[in-house]
């Protein structure tokens, strides 16, 4: 390993992992967006919205990311939607994971008792104070391990983005060892920088899950 | 005493799917009364009460609170509850809440109360229950007798004109079930206004002004608990209190 | 109708035998998927029994080997098979291989987890009912809890098999040519007679994954409603 290759391409991946971390996250905010809407949508059945919700979720869960973006990224611009790299991979994302996180609130919410409803009503409250006060915050602890679940799987996922030509931590990886044959450093750099991503979420999804399955029993 | 009377069903039928539930429901509450329901499971005791507070809606007949309609599609309902207090069989808690917020949050949020006075009359009533040292902790670290006298407590403090207890102690263990009906003992005595439905003969003896038999979704004996007990005018009320263990 | 249908770039397919040639390509990932899947399934049960021995050893070792495998994305993993492996020790793996190797160490973690899960989740009594019937340890597997193991992990199972499927599609990356290159070729050789191929192109293989993994999707859930 030659640490002074390492040296060099270290400001460059430092840079690539900014630009990935930041799409990536705000990626993660949309797709929240878009769950928690979706959740709402199927859980109260409102009508028409929720067979399109459906058909949304069905669609993106059941195709790849990449595909995804090739999509968005070259064949809508023959529909006249023209949109940046970096647009595109924060949509892209925000929609895949609008997807999953969707389902993740909707069980989160289903797992809300509907006698916990009642107890609230018996109190005197009326639809929107038990939603905010009562359902959504429990729907919220019991969703929570398969919400930061998700954002793993989103981050991970962010190394795709280098096919809609994205300077994310793959292209950058790919490009020096294109240019300078330096495999072993380069492959390094690259694992370094996605565990200094992914292994605080990941520890903070292990303590979330130890939280959530001890004793938040109902009663 | 002020004996007006409170609570009034007249002629309440219920269906699920098809089903009768409740017929011919007429049943008058007076104030300062306590009145037990006993009867098979699935005779629609249960489903009584919740028509009674609007958790249900029914299907025929009116069910009045002091001259105010209960009626679940009303917009006056939220109003009514807040004015009759129920306490479930499974106590129903807000598990993300301390004890002293899962009593509070509801005089703060719907009666719009000050914090600081509703946590003041939430521990006084906390201590009446004797679980002060407990007001941080979380439901779930609470035994199940801990946790319906929390549920008492907190349809208590929403100063309700009428108490609605469903069978509160019938999820409980032995051991634990004299502590919580020790404190509806204790309402009672304050001229509390409740209806209560249980399988506990001789608490139901002990607490009750008047007693109802229920059997198939309808009245069929009502009395005094010496009466009732003693002279059951009915087969099926004598065949239920033989089936009873005392 | 006609006109909409070449205006989006749907009309190159049926050009020469596009359509085949896309099919084909779908097949070349769907294959790769086939392999591992079939790996992972052999290799994860194997690991996850063991895994539920509570050994010190393994225990050790396979929480570190499932940590990193969830941690680095199938991505970075395959360029360290395909391009590390090679300069590190001298091993030259085809694409297809890397691929094939990549996604069957993912999909043993994957699976090891399942069977550990289900294999945990089987209460003692019924291991403790089993043996008081007289049963030896191996018919108390084969006939009581290798079945039940079985429901428990079947849902999980088979909604493997989708996430091993859209995984494929990043074998492009590195230079297989499956069902995205070949539709890049398609739209590369008709840009000129067909400047919206990109359209019609990718809007038909985003379908194709879905036509493929949907139903594998619906069984998964299916079993899942069943085995509640």
């Amino acid at each position: 390993m030659d640490t002074e290759a390492i040296r060099e391409y270290l400001p460059r991946f430092a840079e690539a992992f900014l630009l990935t971390v930041r799409i990536g996250w705000m990626g993660i905010g949309l797709s929240l967006v878009i769950g928690i809407a979706g959740a709402f949508i199927l859980h109260y059945r409102v009508p028409v919205l929720k067979g399109l919700t459906k058909g949304y979720i069905e669609l993106f869960r059941n195709t790849p990311l990449l595909v995804q973006l090739f999509f968005i990224y070259f064949g809508l611009p023959k529909l006249g939607v023209m949109i940046s790299p970096e647009v595109c991979g924060f949509v892209g994302l925000g929609l895949l994971g609008g997807s999953y996180m969707a389902e993740s609130f909707r069980s989160g919410l289903e797992a809300v008792p509907g006698i916990q409803s009642e107890s609230a009503l018996s109190l005197g409250m009326n639809r929107r104070q038990i939603f905010f006060y009562v359902v959504l915050p429990q729907a919220f602890a019991v969703s929570s391990p398969s919400v930061v679940a998700n954002v793993i799987f989103l981050l991970k996922e962010t190394s795709v983005f280098s096919a809609i030509s994205l300077m994310d931590l793959m292209f950058t990886a790919k490009d020096l060892i294109g240019l300078y044959y330096r495999t072993t450093e380069c492959l390094t750099l690259l694992v370094v920088f996605y565990v200094i991503m992914l292994l605080p979420v990941s520890i903070v999804g292990r303590v979330l899950e130890k939280k959530v399955r001890s004793g938040y029993s109902h009663g | 005493m002020d004996k007006r009377e409170l609570l009034s069903a007249e002629h309440v039928y219920k269906y699920f799917d098809g089903t009768p539930i409740l017929q011919d429901i007429n049943l008058k509450i007076k104030s300062g009364e306590v009145v037990v329901i006993i009867g098979p499971s699935g005779c629609g005791k249960s489903t009584l009460l919740r028509c009674l507070n609007g958790l249900e809606k029914i299907a025929e007949g009116k069910i009045e609170l002091d001259g105010d309609m209960v009626d679940p599609a009303s917009k006056e309902i939220c109003r009514l509850r807040e004015r009759i207090g129920m306490v479930f069989q499974s106590y129903e808690l807000f598990p993300h809440k301390t004890i002293l917020d899962n009593i509070t949050l509801a005089p703060i949020k719907v009666q719009k109360r000050k914090r600081t006075e509703a946590e003041e009359e939430a521990l006084k009533l906390l201590e009446r229950i004797g679980l002060s040292a407990h007001k941080d902790k979380r439901p779930s670290q609470l035994s199940g007798g801990q946790k319906q006298r929390v549920a008492i407590a907190r349809a208590l403090i929403m100063h309700p004109e009428l108490l609605l207890l469903d069978e509160i102690t019938a999820a409980l263990d032995p051991e634990m079930v004299r502590e919580v009906l020790e404190v509806v003992l204790d309402l009672a005595k304050e001229g509390r206004t409740m209806l209560i439905v249980t399988h506990e003969m001789a608490f139901a003896r002990a607490v009750a002004d008047r007693i109802i038999f229920m059997d198939e979704g309808r009245i069929i004996e009502e009395g005094t608990p010496e009466r009732i007990f003693e002279a059951p005018e009915t087969e099926r009320l004598q065949r239920f209190l033989d089936n009873m263990s005392f | 109708m006609g006109d909409v249908i070449t205006g989006l770039g749907f009309d190159v397919l049926w050009k020469g035998s596009n359509w085949l040639r896309l099919l084909g390509g779908l097949l070349t990932a769907l294959e790769i998927s086939l392999f591992s899947v079939l790996i992972s399934l052999a290799a994860g049960s194997l690991l996850g029994v063991l895994m539920s021995l509570n050994k010190k050893a393994i225990d050790i070792f396979s929480k570190l080997y499932l940590e990193i495998i969830r941690i680095m994305p199938q991505m970075v993993l395959l360029f360290i098979v395909y391009f590390g492996a090679a300069r590190a020790w001298g091993l030259n793996f085809s694409p297809e291989t890397a691929s094939v190797i990549v996604f069957s160490l993912w999909g043993t973690a994957e699976m090891s987890d399942l069977v550990r899960g289900s294999l945990q989740s089987i209460p003692k009594a019924q291991y403790e009912s089993s043996a008081a019937l007289g049963m030896s340890t191996a018919k108390t597997y084969i006939y009581v809890i290798i079945p039940q193991m079985i429901r428990r992990t079947l849902p999980g199972t088979i909604n493997l098999i989708t996430r091993m499927i859209k995984t494929t599609s990043l074998v492009m990356m590195i230079g297989i040519v499956e069902v995205l290159k070949v539709g890049q070729q398609i739209i590369e050789a008709n840009r000129k007679s067909s400047p919206n191929a990109a359209f019609g192109v990718f809007a038909t293989i985003f379908l194709l994954y879905f036509l493929a993994c949907w139903p594998i999707s619906c069984l998964s859930r299916y079993l899942e409603k069943k085995a509640v």
